[in-house]
């Protein structure tokens, strides 16, 4: 980077002062050595996680790496995608309070706690999951499975309440914060000159919403639940804690039966594990990075594009 | 259909801050009125208190009444939104909504009062209201084209076409040509005059030549002092009001001696 | 204008102003007829306050726009249906805010006491025993994680807004700092657990270990923070600053940090009380021990989430007194975030003036 310190305050080419060459060399240095960072998180991922790919099936207690990767991530995208179908409409509505509903003087300590839901660590989620909400869960479980049997999410058996549904639940909970705080940064910034457009031709204020808010902040709130994605599909001791799995590949979201998550599976096998095991769950890491990466990735791209047209 | 307006002893406020104070006037029907004085009087403000557009600001409510055809717009029984429907609104910079069409733009109105329109209806209001905009000419071949790629002057007249397209009885301008470069501002003020048929118009403004040009009557807003509510100092017919005004800050303020 | 010549509503005389409106207290009352509907149901069918509270929502989301479809139309019944629905996510949003925030409370208040921040679990069976150990090694771990990623944080915020003059380079890491934001805990944890196993060794445990992956988790929420608070540093202050001949990298040291310092302090203790409740990497890299380890370079090292998830999942016999650690473990974990979060928006409301 011999062009990041040619500009203004006499530092001009001929003249270098080391004081100047040094600070900015630290600052650049900074810089990539995050980027060295991302790609060695990459990197030593892929050397300790290779040998998983030449294990021998015997050691792998599955046919090849990649049949003992898939139910694992299975399990992750499914638990993922119903936190987002539960946690994405909430997180609408509740910018939609913090930006268009609540009075003003209630707008800021409402976004607050909101804001208190991202502050608890995600063991103490854990916690409340398993002892709190799983044994809640379960009545409405029964419930399910007695009137809702017939579909395939909801055949049960209804046993425990510590089911793939319930984790979703804790999931939604815990990306809900992530959405809200990005949706409600995009609807409040819709311009004022729109919204009032819409309400002087006389709509409603749910219709100058769906008139003005809505079309301006799509890509904003995609962005939004593709980060709150990232989160559900990276979140471990909640899962690790609630969900009482055994590794199948199920849609069925009550039974006792469940599909364990990627970052659950290493959490709990990891202390434990010696050899080629840990190479194994170090190759599993290394695919949730990258299935993360590519959301995340997908979802700053869309806001920065979002931007320009606003 | 174009109703006139009777506003008797209407205070402003905002929260506890008392913006415009004892505004009385009638607004003629089919007629062009033209609010001119200096910035911050309040002439915008008592604008949006016609069609109740001044309570979209949290805080804001008025005292006093506001008379259209018999009914008073802050009566107990009276729907804001049925009001903007009646009194239309055009605002300082063009705003078309940017994710339709010039098409959906103008229809945005009508789709919200009634679910479904024939598309044959909707071909005809659009063409209507685009023709009533003078717009129709240079935008019937992109129709599909997003609202945003037209220019200032266009998009302000594709504002016109849309809150026409809803038939009110009233039309607010809300210094309509501020944003705008001169050919532009003669094309709306040439349309000013032909809506004037068909609509009562109320139009703020800066520009004092343009008050005179489109107006019939000229009511003049201006601050007691600073930090004092605005008033409206001087009501009259727009010829009598740029040759002899009654009132001596009025002549100071259109002979450019102050503002 | 031929077209206007004949308007279509010419006819129309009466001026359609009045429209029937509910009146003030419709909602109010709607909600007394949900309530109560709710109640006689959950009597009849003894729910419990949670689903007392449901069927009231669902209730008065019937019941007013129906009443309204009747009186004021389809536009404002849905109008009210939509008000209805969206001030009811934040009713439910709050439901496990509340329960968990009592749950910790309630659980955890009674097991601390002196002993329980004083002593370690060494040698400890069933009853007693404390937290000691853990607080240390999250003191410890957070520290050094600190000591890691502000440095590389602030500098690499200063490189993007100072030199990166937003080209090519500068993009692409703003960008890739945005992506890094959401790796996810427990990748940290393993890849420092894979760089560490290359000099130390398959098995290695150690405190220091923790304190890198926590580090990677860190230093984006950093520099996104630092980076916001350098550009609002206006560039009258650097002008001024070079007008005098003073070197850039002075200015920057002397004039530009220093005037965002508050904000850059509030971003790293937010930054600090997103890492310290991080359990996953801990787990993988740091471990678990029943004693005090002051040495992050060496042997496990305790820390208080990793401690509440063993004490819940593997409680000993008889459970109970695990379990009531774990909840106490919580409530003071829960307690430190806050805080730390409490301190940085008093820190953040401190400094705002001056920014402006």
């Amino acid at each position: 980077m011999a062009t990041a310190h040619t500009t203004e305050a006499g530092s001009s080419r001929a003249v270098r002062r080391p004081g100047d060459v040094i600070f900015s060399g630290l600052s650049t240095g900074a810089a990539f050595l995050i980027l060295a960072a991302l790609a060695g998180v990459a990197i030593f991922l892929t050397i300790e996680g290779w040998p998983a790919v030449t294990a021998s099936s015997g050691e792998l207690g599955a046919d090849n790496i990649v049949l003992h990767v898939w139910p694992l991530l299975f399990g992750t995208l499914l638990a993922a995608a119903i936190a987002m179908l539960i946690a994405t409409p909430l997180a609408i509505g509740l910018a939609l309070v913090i930006s268009h509903y609540a009075p003003r003087r209630l707008a800021g300590p409402i976004g607050a706690l909101i804001d208190l839901l991202a502050a608890v660590p995600s063991v103490v989620y854990g916690l409340w999951g398993i002892q709190y909400l799983a044994p809640k869960m379960l009545p409405v479980y029964q419930w399910l499975q007695d009137n809702l049997g017939f579909l395939p999410f909801f055949e049960g058996p209804a046993t425990t309440g510590r089911t793939l549904l319930t984790a979703s639940v804790v999931l939604a909970v815990m990306a809900l914060p992530i959405i809200t705080s990005i949706s409600r940064e995009v609807f409040a910034q819709t311009p004022v000159l729109h919204q009032e457009a819409a309400l002087a031709l006389g709509a409603t204020r749910w219709e100058m919403i769906r008139l003005t808010v809505f079309p301006y902040g799509r890509s904003g709130v995609i962005s939004a639940a593709m980060l709150g994605l990232g989160r559900a599909l990276g979140e471990t001791m909640a899962i690790a804690m609630v969900l009482s799995a055994t590794g199948v590949i199920s849609f069925n979201l009550i039974s006792n039966q469940n599909p364990s998550t990627i970052a659950a599976n290493i959490a709990l096998k990891f202390p434990e594990s010696t050899g080629v095991h840990v190479n194994v769950l170090i190759f599993s890491g290394l695919t949730l990075f990258v299935v993360t990466f590519l959301v995340n990735f997908a979802g700053r791209w869309i806001a920065s594009r979002g931007q320009v047209k606003g | 259909m174009a109703k006139s307006i009777d506003v008797s002893d209407l205070n402003i406020y905002y929260g506890d801050f008392l913006a415009v104070e004892g505004v009385n006037m009638t607004i003629r029907a089919r007629s062009v009125t033209a609010f001119i004085g200096p910035s911050g009087c309040g002439k915008s403000t008592f604008l949006r208190s016609l069609n109740r557009m001044h309570e979209v600001i949290p805080g804001a409510r008025v005292e006093g009444k506001v008379v259209v055809d018999g009914q008073s717009l802050y009566g107990p029984d009276i729907d804001p939104v049925a009001v903007r429907r009646e009194i239309g609104m055009v605002f300082q910079r063009p705003n078309p909504f940017p994710t339709m069409s010039i098409y959906e733009n103008v229809l945005a109105g009508s789709r919200l009062n009634s679910k479904r329109i024939k598309k044959s209806e909707a071909d005809d209001i659009v063409e209507k209201s685009l023709k009533g905009a003078n717009l129709w000419n240079e935008v019937k071949d992109r129709l599909g084209k997003p609202g945003m790629g037209l220019s200032g002057g266009q998009q302000q007249r594709l504002c016109i076409a849309r809150a026409i397209a809803v038939e009110p009885q009233v039309l607010l301008m809300d210094e309509p040509c501020s944003a705008l470069d001169p050919i532009s501002t003669s094309a709306i003020e040439d349309l000013i005059h032909e809506l004037k048929s068909d609509y009562t118009i109320v139009i703020v403004t800066h520009n004092m030549q343009q008050a005179a040009r489109v107006s019939d009557d000229t009511g003049f807003f201006n601050l007691k002092a600073v930090g004092e509510p605005g008033h409206l100092v001087e009501f009259n017919p727009t010829k009598k009001m740029f040759s002899n005004p009654d009132n001596e800050s009025t002549e100071a303020y259109i002979s450019g001696r102050f503002g | 204008m031929t077209v206007l010549e004949t308007p279509p509503t010419a006819q129309r005389d009466a001026l359609p102003l009045v429209a029937p409106q509910l009146p003030r207290w419709a909602p109010a009352l709607a909600l007394v007829i949900a309530a109560a509907g709710a109640g006689i149901l959950a009597l009849l069918l003894s729910w419990g306050l949670t689903g007392t509270l449901l069927a009231t929502v669902l209730l008065l989301a019937l019941v007013l726009p129906l009443w309204s479809r009747f009186v004021e139309g389809g536009r404002r019944a849905k109008d009210r249906l939509a008000t209805i629905l969206v001030w009811s996510t934040f009713g439910v949003a709050m439901i496990p805010l509340t329960t968990l925030l009592w749950q910790v409370i309630d659980n955890g208040a009674g097991v601390l006491s002196g002993q329980f921040f004083s002593y370690s679990m060494r040698n400890v069976v069933g009853e007693g025993g404390g937290i000691y150990h853990a607080i240390v090694g999250t003191l410890i771990i957070t520290l050094w994680a600190t000591a890691i990623s502000v440095p590389v944080g602030v500098l690499a915020a200063v490189y993007l807004v100072e030199y990166g003059e937003n080209r090519l380079p500068a993009r692409i890491v703003t960008f890739l700092v945005d992506v890094m934001t959401g790796i996810p805990s427990i990748v940290a944890g393993l890849f420092a657990y894979a760089l560490f196993v290359i000099f130390f060794g398959p098995g290695v445990r150690m405190g220091f270990g923790g304190s890198v992956a926590l580090a990677v988790l860190m230093i984006p929420i950093v520099v996104r923070s630092t980076e916001e608070m350098l550009k609002l540093v206006p560039n009258e202050l650097r002008e001024a600053s070079y007008a005098l001949g003073v070197p850039k990298w002075r200015t920057i040291t002397k004039v530009v940090i220093p005037t965002s310092l508050g904000g850059i302090i509030t971003g790293v203790t937010l930054a600090i009380a997103r890492v310290a409740g991080e359990t996953a990497p801990l787990l993988i890299i740091a471990g678990k021990t029943d004693s005090v380890n002051f040495n992050a370079f060496a042997e496990r090292m305790q820390s208080l989430p990793v401690f509440i998830y063993y004490s819940f999942t593997q409680p000993g016999v008889p459970p109970q007194y695990g379990q009531e650690r774990a909840w106490g473990a919580a409530l003071v974990l829960i307690a430190l975030v806050m805080v730390l979060n409490l301190i940085a928006r008093i820190i953040g409301r401190i400094f705002a003036p001056s920014k402006r």
